[in-house]
């Protein structure tokens, strides 16, 4: 069996407000997923339909093959390994005991967990009060309980939010290592820029609805956005510069001896023959490839807009 | 099993770190120590057994500081692990809800019968040092502890059940000191005035005791103070004529059903929660 997760049509609604609407999306063993989106897009939704805590309003989840929510529920979870976001624990207890707690909960050994916390570099910690530590050191218990019997699946909620560089990195190291292993994983951030090179796809939360699914590279072709090109050029030559560089770019800014310019991306090469063509008149010039911030604005730009055509319709 | 287990260990362990268990152990300690130290004194000459004396003050005690403890233990069972954020990573682990809740259950059962039996024992070994007693009276004492168990884990059972049916943690407390007030101070009263009231139109002796027994605090005290006849010679509760008209096993019944069905009405309302 391949498909390790598998929402069909999954709706779900607390009240009047839809958290998530109609998203249909598979994970596929050992692959490794982003789910992007704002604060309030439905990705908590998303993981607690996914670990069975709540009934979908619509639709199904599956789970390993199963129903996460129903009879077999307990059975899912036990392959299953789950950070929340800003994870927290019981204070007065210390590192080690509460991760051998969990271990219990779970079922595994307790043999692991001095390697475990070793590898979330925590062993020094492990005899002090959860209460002593900092919020990334409880990050990584919390990543630490999360590895705990060597989950198929692995829920990642932020796991990297409040985190500084050095864990961050740590973090994504832990990624790797789980994808190297052949174990799914599901991390929701809004850190798209730095989980690009550590995921295979990214799915797009924004307020409940699946915007876009697939590998980045494969987005950005799509939403083919421009490239923004910054001109520093010789005072009052700006029309002549346009002239030059010949080709139909828009216009963003001008000034009597700059120009900001957004350019079709597939007209990189003939951008930078024209601006060799410029010679002296050209005295610097910056070529902006779209960030993924970018990206993520226009994708979820692009529904919203599509949003309010329909409400507008009859 | 083993989760329940786990549950239970780990409530247990908090209760023991966090000082729940000294603090309560030396709070009914002290006042038993004062109750029998006081108690014994004025004994001697009326013939009575000194520890059936220092049973009966302790049922009395236990009736106001059991309860009291016991939903202070339980309010937050729920309430407040939802609230520090640690609720949701629990339901994420393969248990089933009723074993998070029934384990809780269990491990504030622990922490209560821990600190009864210490505390209380403390007071009946001082005793047995300063003077002897009846067999008969330790039997009483037994039944005490048993008891007070039972009754706090009734209060336990309905401080879960606050703790599950609310959102927050402030909420659940107003609703322990609520139940708290209901059946130990004002439940008594009510029924005293409505007997005044009533003139023994309505409520006959058979609508009493089924009125008595919807009420932990006062199936405790029946158990304790009249399901004995020593005890009843001690404190006067049962009236002449009808010594311990409710059988003790019937009080006891009352008392287990009164810990069964808000645990089971806890764990209904906590399956249909959504997290």
């Amino acid at each position: 069996m391949t498909e390790v997760v598998a929402l069909d049509r999954l709706s779900k609604r607390y009240g009047a407000i839809a958290a998530l609407s109609d998203v249909s999306l598979t994970l596929r063993a050992g692959e490794s997923v982003a789910l992007v989106g704002h604060n309030g897009a439905g990705k908590t939704t998303f993981m607690k339909q996914v670990l069975g805590l709540i009934r979908p309003s619509g639709g199904s989840v599956r789970v390993f093959g199963e129903d996460p929510a129903g009879r077999r529920g307990v059975a899912v979870r036990r392959r299953l390994g789950f950070l929340p976001e800003s994870v927290a624990f019981h204070n007065a207890m210390t590192g080690a005991e509460l991760l051998s707690f969990y271990a219990r909960l779970k079922g595994c050994g307790r043999a692991d967990n001095a390697a475990l916390l070793e590898r979330v570099g925590l062993a020094e910690a492990a005899q002090r009060r959860v209460g002593t530590y900092s919020k990334g050191m409880r990050q990584r218990l919390g990543l630490a309980q999360a590895l705990l019997g060597d989950p198929k699946l692995l829920l990642l909620d932020e796991p990297t939010s409040g985190l500084d560089p050095d864990s961050r990195a740590q973090v994504y190291e832990i990624i790797d290592a789980l994808r190297r292993r052949g174990a799914t994983v599901l991390v929701s951030t809004h850190a798209l820029a730095e989980i690009e090179r550590h995921v295979d796809r990214v799915a797009l939360l924004d307020q409940g609805r699946l915007v876009a699914a697939g590998p980045l590279s494969a987005l950005r072709a799509e939403a083919a956005l421009p490239l923004i090109v910054r001109l520093s050029v010789e005072t009052c030559t700006t029309a002549a510069v346009l002239e030059r560089i010949g080709l139909d770019a828009e216009v963003l800014e001008r000034a009597s001896d700059a120009l900001v310019l957004a350019v079709d991306p597939a007209d990189k090469l003939a951008l930078i023959e024209g601006l060799g063509r410029l010679g002296g008149r050209l005295r610097d010039v910056e070529i902006e490839a779209p960030g993924l911030d970018a990206l993520y604005r226009h994708l979820v730009g692009r529904l919203s807009d599509d949003g309010r055509d329909q409400e507008t319709q009859p | 099993m083993n989760a329940l287990l786990a549950v239970a260990g780990q409530e247990l362990r908090a209760g023991l770190r966090n000082r729940w268990v000294v603090a309560t152990t030396l709070l009914l300690a002290a006042l038993a120590l004062s109750l029998t130290l006081l108690g014994s004194a004025p004994t001697g000459t009326l013939g009575a057994d000194p520890l059936a004396v220092v049973v009966v003050s302790l049922a009395s005690l236990s009736i106001f500081l059991v309860p009291l403890i016991a939903l202070l233990l339980s309010f937050d069972s729920v309430v407040g692990e939802a609230e520090r954020g640690t609720l949701l990573l629990l339901l994420a682990y393969p248990l089933a809800r009723w074993q998070i809740l029934v384990g809780k259950f269990l491990g504030q059962t622990a922490i209560l019968a821990l600190a009864i039996a210490l505390g209380y024992g403390i007071a009946a070994v001082a005793l047995r040092l300063l003077d002897g007693s009846d067999v008969e009276a330790w039997g009483a004492f037994g039944r005490l502890l048993l008891s007070s168990v039972a009754l706090g884990a009734a209060f336990l059972a309905l401080g879960s059940l606050a703790s599950v049916i609310v959102r927050e943690r402030a909420t659940a407390a107003g609703l322990a000191v609520a139940l708290w007030l209901l059946f130990v101070l004002i439940y008594d009263s009510a029924l005293i005035g409505l007997l005044v009231l009533d003139q023994g139109r309505i409520l006959t002796a058979g609508v009493l005791d089924a009125l008595l027994l919807a009420n932990p605090a006062d199936a405790y005290r029946l158990l304790n103070l009249a399901g004995d006849q020593a005890m009843a010679q001690l404190t006067g509760l049962a009236g002449p004529g009808e010594p311990a008209r409710l059988p003790p096993a019937l009080l006891s019944g009352a008392l287990a059903a009164w810990v069964l069905l808000p645990l089971g009405a806890a764990v209904a309302a906590f399956a249909r929660k959504q997290p």
